[in-house]
């Protein structure tokens, strides 16, 4: 009798075992949130789980980064841009059973641009002057200026929609409405999320999701070849991808991301106060050199703080081409003492670690030794680049879209002070004109370019490691975001 | 020591096979060390990304690195760096060791005694390992942090081995002449005790000297020992990981270059002790 029991399990499991395995997907990510919120922080580690997933906002990207209709099905906007009315998808629910109603956007709204909201982006909000519901369906909001990129602002993670009944545990329960509910967390292993049957869209076709979180590139090289993850985004070691790229059990995803990756300059600070140095700088990097040994050979380069991909973008790499030769002379003409000795403070991912060994070593060609500080993400979130700025020379990646407008600002991290360029910014702002936006665009970018604000390097790839048969990824990254809703195993 | 035990020590470390091989293991790394001090095939700090990723050939011996630097040179280099640190690391060890432990054995059974011999049990309890991430974590990592810090570890080593050997001297003859003739009990440590734990030391010293080797592998492996572009075996090893499976000679040389050293140290310093040991030594003519 047992045995005949324990025989049925068996063969009920091995009928179930491999089609339950197709059901559910293993997502790797290099980075674990801090907590579960997109509305309060700027890690972008967050965005990366619940985006799309379990939280939504009025308007969202799609995978090629136009902006769509979210929970706002449609909208009006004024003859003088000012007015927007969201007319909103009808009988939505949140995770948690309560209606999503034209009070729950008002409410997030409100929230995000409050006196005291701890959004990460409050810029995406400062145009509101109002936000008023309408009738349950409808939100009316209006805008103090027009803005042409409202509904892209709209689109972002810190803009998602959340509920005033959920809101207290939202940091390590989030209830959204997203096709995906939050299952549970393992701190310092994975997160899970579970298909939300009562979705109002098209449902997901995953039965569930983990994302399992790999700091180390050999562990992730390790974890992918062992089968433990189905899916690696952003795959850390660029210097493996050929070995998946050759096996028939995986496929290479290469893709674009927002990521402008800098060698930032203090420009409040001796001696990249000093705009020839900083132009020296810039003409004493081989940029193709960093993207052969950083990234090995993957990514474009790039002349200014400006996506390459983007239909505005002016190249402008011309201005800073390499030419140690010019770099010393720059250098002299500054009169500054060689050897220049600097600090640089370089965040974990290898793009900067690697990025930075190889600036280092072509700097001290011309003269300037910077001093490598190898610092956690911690570190550098709090000493560089939100309060004390304590830094010479820095290499990150801005993953933002559209962050150009983020250098406006004198109190950011770079310390660039322009005002002429802070007002060409605000002039991009409230232009509705394609055209118009564009030159004034270039303009901004090239402000950029010719003042040295900072060593621009290149665009960072995506580099998405899957194994064959999971299909519906997003191959390019406009903003932070691993969309699940319509990945799928092939059938 | 007799003019006869001198020469058939000479002629058992001639005869030693454990100190030859070991003395000679040690002595290339040394020489490499030394060597490049005056010449080195490439310098080190130089990329040449052209040519990154590529094994052992005529031009470069050993093959590049991830950066197309030369790994032969940088093995030499690199034997400088943990060269420095070992050694440094084991005088501070010795130097503040020793002292301690002669202390401790002239005032055997006091107070002192036991607050110094407790105080290092307490360094001790800690994994050597441990204790140099904490202080490298606390103030920064740098290859002087990393010497102090397995320095640190190698003071109660010291401390116990000499006031180990020196308590069975204290009740020795000569000691109690010494002590009739009218010397103090810091002069007879010095004069007397010292030169008689000499040979502990040296041996004990070649094998701290290897743990200082792989201490200062193991804290560059994970980011706390020499910072980049001081080469570093350890961080070497750690930057070939991802390369291991399409190209080991990046993780083989390094690895194979903390291997040997290692290896003859420790052969060199059970030479020694074959050799200094005198019970072994009668047991074995």
């Amino acid at each position: 009798m047992k045995s005949k029991i324990s025989a049925a399990a068996l063969a009920v499991a091995l009928a179930a075992g491999p089609a339950l395995a197709q059901d559910g997907l293993t997502v790797g990510l290099q980075l674990e949130p801090p907590h579960m919120d997109p509305t309060s922080a700027a890690a972008g580690a967050i965005d990366q789980v619940v985006y799309a997933n379990v939280f939504e906002g009025l308007t969202r990207f799609g995978s090629d980064g136009s902006v769509n209709p979210g929970l706002a099905s449609s909208w009006d906007i004024s003859e003088d841009g000012l007015t927007y009315t969201f007319h909103l998808v009808e009988g939505v629910k949140f995770h948690d059973g309560t209606d999503f109603e034209a009070t729950d956007v008002v409410f997030s709204l409100d929230r995000a641009r409050g006196e005291d909201s701890v959004n990460a982006q409050k810029a995406l909000f400062a145009g509101i002057e109002s936000v008023e519901a309408v009738d349950p369906a409808t939100v009316k909001v209006t805008l103090s200026a027009p803005d042409g990129l409202f509904l892209f602002k709209m689109a972002w993670g810190d803009a998602v929609i959340v509920a005033p009944e959920s809101i207290e545990d939202i940091k390590t329960a989030p209830v959204g409405t997203g096709a995906f509910t939050f299952g549970n967390w393992v701190q310092g292993d994975s997160i899970t999320l579970q298909n939300n049957a009562d979705y109002w869209g098209e449902p997901a076709m995953l039965d569930s999701a983990t994302f399992k979180f790999i700091s180390d590139p050999t562990a992730a090289f390790a974890a992918m070849m062992a089968g433990d993850v189905d899916v690696f985004v952003a795959f850390p070691a660029p210097e493996n991808l050929p070995q998946f790229d050759a096996d028939p059990r995986y496929n290479v995803l290469i893709g674009n991301t927002e990521g402008e990756t800098i060698l930032a300059m203090n420009n409040a600070r001796e001696p990249f106060s000093n705009k020839l140095v900083r132009e020296a700088v810039a003409h004493a990097i081989n940029r193709q050199d960093i993207i052969d040994g950083a990234m090995f050979g993957y990514g474009t380069p790039i002349g200014t703080f400006f996506a390459p991909h983007n239909p505005d973008y002016v190249d402008l790499t011309g201005l800073s081409d390499y030419d140690p030769e010019k770099a010393k002379a720059l250098l002299e003409e500054a009169g500054v003492a060689l050897p220049l000795k600097v600090k640089m403070t370089l965040p974990p991912p290898s793009y900067a670690r690697r990025g930075g060994e190889i600036v280092a070593a072509q700097l001290r060609a011309v003269g300037i030794e910077p001093e490598i500080e190898n610092v956690e993400w911690a570190q550098w979130l709090e000493n560089t680049f939100r309060n004390a700025h304590d830094y010479d020379l820095t290499i990150i990646s801005h993953t933002e879209p559209m962050d150009i407008s983020s250098l406006a600002n004198p109190d950011y991290y770079t310390g660039y002070d322009n005002p002429a360029f802070a007002e060409v910014i605000e002039k991009v702002g409230v232009e509705s004109d394609p055209e118009v936006r564009s030159e004034l665009l270039g303009q901004a970018q090239t402000m950029l370019a010719e003042d040295y604000v900072a060593g621009f390097l290149f665009e960072l790839p995506l580099h998405t490691v899957a194994k064959t048969g999971v299909e519906g990824l997003w191959v390019n990254m406009p903003t932070q975001a691993t969309d699940l809703t319509a990945v799928h195993w092939a059938k | 020591m007799s003019l006869a035990e001198e020469t058939s020590a000479t002629s058992m470390a001639l005869k030693n096979r454990n100190l030859l091989l070991g003395g000679a293991l040690t002595l290339v790394f040394l020489g490499a060390a030394l060597i490049s001090f005056l010449w080195v095939p490439y310098d080190v700090t130089q990329m040449d990304i052209a040519n990154k990723i590529k094994g052992p050939s005529a031009a470069h011996w050993l093959g590049t690195d991830h950066y197309g630097r030369d790994i032969l040179a940088m093995i030499m280099v690199g034997a400088r760096t943990s060269i420095a640190v070992a050694v440094v690391a084991v005088g501070i060890g010795m130097l503040v060791g020793v002292p301690l432990g002669l202390w401790a054995a002239a005032r055997r059974g006091s107070l002192l005694d036991e607050v110094i011999m407790r105080g290092n049990d307490l360094v001790f309890a800690f994994p050597s390992l441990v204790i140099a991430v904490m202080i490298t974590a606390a103030f920064g990592p740098s290859a002087t942090n990393a010497i102090i810090a397995i320095g640190i570890f190698n003071i109660p080593v010291f401390a116990r081995i000499t006031r180990s050997g020196a308590l069975t001297l204290w009740s020795r003859d000569f000691i109690l002449a010494a002590r009739v003739a009218g010397k103090g009990a810091a002069r007879i440590s010095f004069e007397h005790i010292l030169p008689n734990v000499l040979n502990l030391l040296i041996v004990q010293g070649t094998i701290q000297f290897s743990l200082g080797i792989l201490a200062e592998a193991g804290l560059s492996y994970v980011g706390l020992g020499a910072q980049p572009p001081t080469p570093s075996w350890g961080r070497m090893l750690a930057d070939s990981q991802t390369f291991i499976s399409f190209a080991p000679h990046m993780a083989l040389f390094p690895g194979l270059a903390i291997l040997l050293t290692v290896l003859g140290l420790n052969l060199m310093g059970d030479g020694l002790r074959d050799i200094f040991d005198p019970k072994l030594r009668r047991g074995r003519t």
